[in-house]
């Protein structure tokens, strides 16, 4: 038994207007809206090929869709670039890992700190100056995210010879390095098994509660997705095809005929 | 060796010693534990400090003398800052296994009548609030970890109630000292829950004085000194971690380190190099594991290197600890080995340091316990009770045999009962089963020895061996002492053999049933091209049961050079052609042999045993995995083993 969990959920963080996006005469996405609150935990689904990932990717700005456009933090625009978004506080993990293999765990989760260095790259080197006090500093917030995710006992371990699900945590601190105000989770539980989908449903819900990190994943196991999450978006074949909290989705007849198949 | 004092002067609690040792050696370190990646150190000073805030915020929450506190979670400088504020005022620490379930939880905090609970984290909180609805009279929670605990209520942060001492000490800056003035040596410190494997867990109700003898007695022993490096990472509700990381580390000043987590000890270990370690049989066997599987993947070159000294090190790095003369080309060789293998391999395992090394618990393999010797590590056994807190007996330096506990510790008289029960008295001894007194009366005389319900003896050395549980050792019918789990445990040694079952109860001779290790077994016939379809086939093969009799006869060997077990070898046995599992009812669940059950299941092979046949027909229903059931049918040959004629020798 635990204490209900009280949030704060406030306003719009980031909308999504009428979004539509094709690569050639693939339609990827459709004429898709929806909107994440500040604080909340809203999830992606969808069968496959539903367009869940591209709309992640619309998102952090790796696609630019066609049409529509996307307001994060009161700011709309049609276009921007990967690294403007991770400046503007937008992090993400990804559906297959990419971390470094042959780093340890605590050097992948410090490649997370990067932009918040300020120190060039000649300082850094000699380890001179500000650029000591600077990686002190840095070291501290990530000693913190590794403290955070229990993963002490991994702390230099290149991450190429760590299990899969352990990796899929390196992954979430490298995220969390970044001090993100939005998180953006694709598939974080993607072939785990359920002891470790058990611990990584804990330490989401544990970041959006410590940190008040806002926080939009996308997930096929339904029962994860209707625990953890406050609002949930379906996708199917690029449409929208319902949006609400768990339990109206769960009641949500397309819904259930776009996962169960329906005869015509 | 002259008695112990139990009190240093007028420091006869912990909190005044804590007192004092912020005064005398204040910047001394008392307390590590790792933050952010790097070692914190807290000394002395600092330590008597956070322990008097604690107390102090305590006291205003409403904390009395006689109040029991519940303390909770892994090994942490905090938690022992706790224990230490409640002795502070008056009060008695009950430290419980951080694992155990909100219902055996439940049991204790009721038991023991406690209002007051000290957690380490989220995990735990959530256990008490559930174990709170049950029993009301759990009042006040306190928490050392925030994380996830932002959003409870009526739970207090550590820090917080820090917070309010300090506002209580502003009032009133003697509240805690003139409470600490009052405490007695007597008084109970501290109430550590036995495991109870018959029955309710009993509280078992230690003082000052008992532990601070304890102390100061195992220190002396030891040579244990100020500055002393140990790792805590044994539960802290356990009596071993009560005395060495709490009571010898305020009597003598050693240093305890708190692992960051369970996980992390291994690195832990390496990064602290201790002086005085303690590690359970199953650590030491993992250690052990570990280094070999290790080695298998090295190179070519260094496998050699490693068997080649390992090789040597058995011969004489044991008797190189022990002081007995050694050769001057196996000295030059083992400090060859040293440069080599063994400083490294000691180093891997966080070992070049330690100077003391314990384990306990339970039989230890002479395998085991010989790699580390061997290696130099100064690795010994001890024999104690949560009721005798701690120490019954020691190995003493230059005294260490694999097949005793060593020798009484100062202080501490031992004899042994008619029917072979070791019984012990001395300063250590509990002063009670809290709200028990019909156990402590069945467990400690009027005059205050205790019953330890092992049977065991002193042998020529004047070393305790213990041998069996009292309640197992049984007798032949000439009156020769029989202890079936001694015999057992000795054939289980060997690697090829699983599992075994000593008879002998009011019979003529000692009978056994052995069970073969298919691995072991499988693999050493594969290897002299023994064929075989089934383990049953494998059972019964004349080979096999060669082999067996070789490994019997040796423990009969063995068994002849103790007179008091000389008359119980084994004259008779048979492999069984089915492994005693279970599922069957053979076993118990944590894999012990129900030895009634196996007698009366195989009754026609006990007699024949017992008999001359040299085989016999059995047939007997097994389960299957999935459930289904089956018929073994067949005969079983029953070999006879040679016998020893009692070494002599001379008194």
């Amino acid at each position: 038994m635990s204490a209900p969990r009280t949030r704060t959920i406030g306003d719009t963080l980031l909308t999504v207007d009428r979004i539509s996006l094709s690569f050639g005469g693939v339609k990827a996405l459709t004429d898709v809206s929806f909107d994440i609150a500040k604080g909340e935990v809203r999830a992606i689904i969808g069968p496959n090929g539903a367009g869940k990932s591209s709309m992640l990717n619309c998102i952090n700005g790796f696609y630019h869709p066609q049409q529509g456009s996307i307001t994060y933090k009161s700011v709309k625009r049609s276009q921007m670039r990967p690294h403007e978004a991770a400046a503007q506080g937008i992090a993400r993990t990804f559906q297959n890992i990419a971390l470094f293999k042959g780093m340890s765990t605590l050097d992948n989760i410090m490649t997370g700190r990067n932009l918040r260095m300020k120190t060039g790259i000649l300082a850094q080197a000699l380890h001179f100056g500000p650029a000591r006090a600077e990686e002190i500093e840095h070291r501290l917030a990530v000693e913190r995210i590794i403290e955070f995710l229990e993963i002490e006992h991994i702390r230099k371990t290149p991450v190429g010879r760590l299990p899969y699900g352990l990796q899929k945590r390196v992954e979430l601190g490298r995220a969390l390095a970044a001090e993100p105000e939005l998180l953006l989770l694709d598939e974080p539980m993607a072939g785990m098994n359920i002891e470790e989908k058990q611990d990584m449903c804990r330490f989401i819900l544990d970041v959006n509660d410590e940190f008040g990190t806002t926080i939009c994943l996308i997930e096929h196991d339904m029962g994860v997705v209707m625990d953890i999450s406050d609002r949930v978006v379906v996708l199917d074949y690029g449409k929208k095809i319902g949006d609400g909290v768990p339990d109206e989705i769960k009641r949500n007849q397309t819904v259930i005929d776009a996962y169960l198949g329906v005869s015509h | 060796m002259t008695s112990v004092p139990a009190n240093a002067g007028s420091n006869d609690t912990f909190p005044k010693m804590l007192v004092e040792m912020a005064r005398s050696r204040g910047a001394a370190p008392a307390y590590r534990e790792k933050e952010h990646g790097i070692w914190q150190t807290y000394d002395w000073t600092r330590s008597a400090a956070e322990t008097r805030r604690l107390a102090a915020g305590l006291h205003t929450l409403g904390f009395r003398r006689g109040d029991k506190l519940v303390i909770v979670g892994d090994n942490r400088p905090r938690l022992y800052w706790a224990m230490g504020a409640a002795q502070a005022i008056g009060g008695v620490p009950v430290p419980v296994y951080q694992d155990s379930v909100a219902a055996e939880l439940a049991y204790v905090i009721e038991n023991a009548e406690a209002r007051f609970a000290v957690a380490e984290n989220q995990e735990q909180v959530d256990k008490l609030l559930e174990i709170q609805r049950s029993v009301p009279s759990l009042k006040t929670i306190v928490y050392d970890d925030p994380r996830g605990l932002r959003h409870y209520e009526g739970v207090h942060a550590y820090a917080d109630v820090q917070t309010r001492g300090d506002e209580a000490l502003a009032r009133d800056a003697e509240l805690v000292s003139r409470e600490t003035a009052v405490g007695k040596g007597a008084d109970a410190a501290i109430m550590l829950y036995t495991s109870g494997t018959t029955g309710r867990p009993k509280g078992v109700v230690l003082s000052h004085d008992n532990l601070a003898w304890a102390a100061r007695a195992g220190g002396r022993v030891d040579g244990l000194r100020a500055g002393d490096e140990l790792l805590s990472y044994l539960p802290m509700a356990w009596v071993g971690d009560h005395i060495f990381s709490y009571a010898q580390g305020h009597t003598i000043g050693l240093v305890v380190n708190c692992p960051e987590s369970a996980a992390t000890v291994m690195t832990d270990l390496r990064e602290i190099g201790p002086t005085y370690y303690f590690a359970p049989p199953r650590v030491l066997e993992n250690l052990i594991t570990q280094v070999t599987i290790r080695m298998e993947d090295a190179g070519a070159l260094q496998r050699r290197m490693f068997r080649y000294f390992m090789a040597h090190a058995r011969r004489v790095g044991s008797a190189l600890l022990d002081g007995a003369p050694v050769s001057a080309a196996d000295r030059l060789l083992y400090r060859l080995g040293e440069w080599f293998v063994y400083g490294p391999l000691k180093n891997q395992l966080g070992m070049s340091r330690v100077r003391v090394a314990y384990t306990a618990g339970e039989a230890v393999g002479p395998e085991i316990f010989n790699f580390f010797r061997a290696l130099g590590v100064n690795m010994k056994q001890l024999y104690g009770q949560t009721e005798a807190s701690v120490f019954v007996t020691i190995h003493p330096d230059g005294e260490v045999f694999q097949d005793t506990v060593g020798k009484p510790v100062p202080d501490v008289e031992l004899k042994i009962a008619d029917n072979g029960e070791v019984l012990y008295r001395s300063p250590g001894v509990f002063r009670e089963y809290f709200k028990n007194p019909t156990a402590t009366a069945d467990t400690k005389t009027a005059d205050g020895w205790v019953h330890t319900g092992d049977a065991g003896y002193l042998d020529q050395r004047g070393h305790l061996r213990i041998i069996d549980r009292a309640k197992d050792v049984g007798k032949l019918k000439d009156g020769t002492l029989f202890a079936p789990k001694y015999i057992e445990n000795k054939l289980k040694f060997f690697p090829h053999i699983n599992e075994a079952v000593a008879f002998g109860q009011d019979g003529d001779f000692v009978s056994a049933f052995v069970n073969i290790d298919m691995t072991a077994v499988g693999d050493w016939a594969e290897r002299r091209n023994i064929s075989y379809a089934s383990y049953q086939e494998l059972a019964a093969r004349p080979e096999v049961y060669d082999l067996i009799q070789s490994e019997i006869e040796e423990v009969n060997r063995d068994l002849a050079d103790d007179p008091r077990m000389a008359g119980a070898q084994i004259r008779r046995f048979l492999v069984l052609p089915k492994a005693l599992d279970a599922d069957d009812g053979e076993l118990t669940r944590t894999n012990k042999v129900r030895r009634g059950f196996i007698g009366d299941r195989y009754k026609s092979l006990v007699d024949a045993l017992n008999g001359s046949a040299t085989s016999v027909r059995m047939s007997a229903e097994v389960t299957f995995e999935d459930g289904r059931k089956g018929l073994i049918e067949g005969t079983v040959a029953i070999r006879d083993a040679a016998t020893v004629q009692p070494a002599r020798r001379a008194a």
